[in-house]
């Protein structure tokens, strides 16, 4: 237990110092929601429509951005073969890597969206309900994307190979997080629908990504 | 006969020396009973002539599900029994199964132009065979992003039982966007509906389609054993010529190099 809580407390303060590239998640993520009005046009009530989708769309790409380093750096300086090689689960290792990369680059995100709600002309609760979907489904992005980020490093090729075996795992989460949010602000579903499937996806997640990474980084670094 | 008799590769290829010739004929014969019965079968009384894409449709569709739960099966061999034929068999399949595929999707998108006017149709079922699509291509790229194939067999079989555990899950969440975002369906078509005039010659044409997957995907197996072996012979081919030219003196470097450069 006690490795485990280290493990997370060493990759949140990687991640967070200079260099890391947890805030430049945050960073990208606003990059992207300002971008949007250049593409569909200063249109504020159009820009309120397309909003939760924007958000849900630059979180989805900026979590992207930041999984390639989950495991690259570790294997780059030789400390992923000492976590394979402990006692400790690798299971349960790459869960914790992914808790710790959820906290520190997942997190943000979500509290940054308020802040670029109001640039999208949100009000008070569909900027809400978007953070809320955001926190149940962004654990969701982390867990799948782990399993892509696992097997770059065990070939050795990251970047765009990871994005095209990620993104297709995706879209489920894309799809409940963008309904529920919709739901909240405009009806005429109920949110509690499309919000509990998209907390059972997380939860799908939690449990199959760390087995499914564990194997590929088991059988991928011998 | 089991599957451990096969794990070794010749008399795999010795066995499929035999098996295929015959295959290939039923698979011959059966596609041309198939299509004569699809041609001879009378036109939909709504849909016209159009209706007869439906027997090339409706088996790609079918094969394009059914070639990744092949490659499923062959991942866990990979992972599983470690089975050495199980991962040839994984890879050959990719390439055949997005052929499949993506004959699925052309097929739809020509019969939806004449019956719903349109080629592409943000469908329910349309966007799911197309997310399969995009996933059978990121397995072939991640299958060709690494030259050492038993390491690139290892990743592709974790990704493909991901996929196998996410594909439900993907299908299951396009059909509620859908129902979302348009409730008015464009096509249904219940399978025990179907009249038996046209029930029959589309069994017929799923059998032979079947047929020719296995088909295709022995001649494969035999080319990636046999691609293998090529690959080892002229490794063990170049490290021959580079011992050579590290023992041999300055005026046998040059005419090695040169060896090494025509393979």
């Amino acid at each position: 237990m006690t490795a485990l809580a280290a493990l997370i407390r060493r990759d949140i303060r990687i991640a967070l110092r200079v260099g890391g590239g947890a805030l430049i998640g945050v960073l990208f993520f606003l990059t992207v929601v300002v971008l949007m009005p250049f593409a569909v046009g200063p249109d504020l009530a159009l820009l309120s429509r397309l909003g939760p989708a924007i958000l849900w769309l630059g979180a989805l790409l900026a979590s992207l951005l930041t999984l390639d380093r989950l495991f690259m750096a570790d294997h780059e300086d030789g400390s992923l073969d000492l976590i394979t090689m402990s006692r400790t689960p690798l299971e349960l290792a790459c869960a914790a890597k992914a808790l710790a990369h959820w906290l520190a680059a997942g997190l943000p995100l979500i509290i940054a969206t308020p802040v670029l709600g109001l640039l999208l002309n949100l009000d008070m609760v569909a900027t809400g309900a978007v953070a809320l979907t955001l926190l149940a489904g962004t654990p969701a992005l982390t867990f799948t994307g782990m399993i892509g980020a696992a097997l770059a490093v065990t070939l050795h090729r990251g970047g765009l190979l990871m994005a095209v075996l990620v993104l297709p795992l995706s879209i489920p989460v894309l799809i409940f997080g963008v309904a529920a949010s919709q739901a909240a602000i405009v009806g005429p579903m109920s949110f509690g629908a499309p919000f509990s499937i998209l907390c059972a996806l997380s939860l799908v997640s939690l449990v199959v990504g760390p087995f499914a990474a564990a194997a590929s980084l088991k059988h991928g670094l011998d | 006969m089991t599957l451990i008799d096969l794990a070794n590769p010749t008399r795999f290829l010795a066995l499929t020396a035999r098996v295929l010739p015959w295959l290939a004929a039923a698979t011959i014969a059966l596609l041309a009973i198939g299509l004569y019965q699809s041609a001879v079968a009378p036109d939909d009384y709504q849909q016209g002539a159009t209706v007869k894409i439906m027997f090339i449709h409706v088996p790609n569709a079918w094969l394009s599900m059914f070639v990744w739960g092949v490659m499923s099966i062959a991942s866990l061999g990979t992972l599983v029994w470690r089975h050495p034929l199980a991962d040839v068999a994984a890879k050959s399949a990719a390439p055949i199964g997005a052929a499949f595929t993506f004959l699925a999707l052309l097929t739809g998108s020509l019969w939806g132009r004449p019956m719903w006017g349109t080629y592409w149709e943000w469908d329910a079922r349309l966007t799911s065979v197309l997310i399969l699509f995009l996933m059978y291509l990121g397995l072939m790229a991640l299958w060709r992003a690494v030259d050492d194939p038993s390491r690139a067999a290892r990743a592709a079989a974790v990704l493909t039982l991901v996929g196998a555990i996410n594909l439900p899950i993907i299908k299951f969440s396009v059909d509620w966007w859908n129902t979302l975002h348009q409730p008015a369906s464009v096509m249904r078509m219940g399978g025990s509906a179907l009249d038996r005039s046209f029930l029959i010659p589309l069994l017929v044409m799923a059998i032979a389609f079947t047929l020719l997957f296995v088909t295709l995907h022995l001649a494969a197996m035999r080319n990636e054993i046999l691609r293998r072996r090529v690959r080892s012979l002229q490794m063990i081919q170049a490290s021959r010529i580079a011992f050579s030219s590290e023992m041999g003196a300055g005026s046998r470097e040059g005419n090695a190099s040169k060896e090494a450069g025509a393979a």
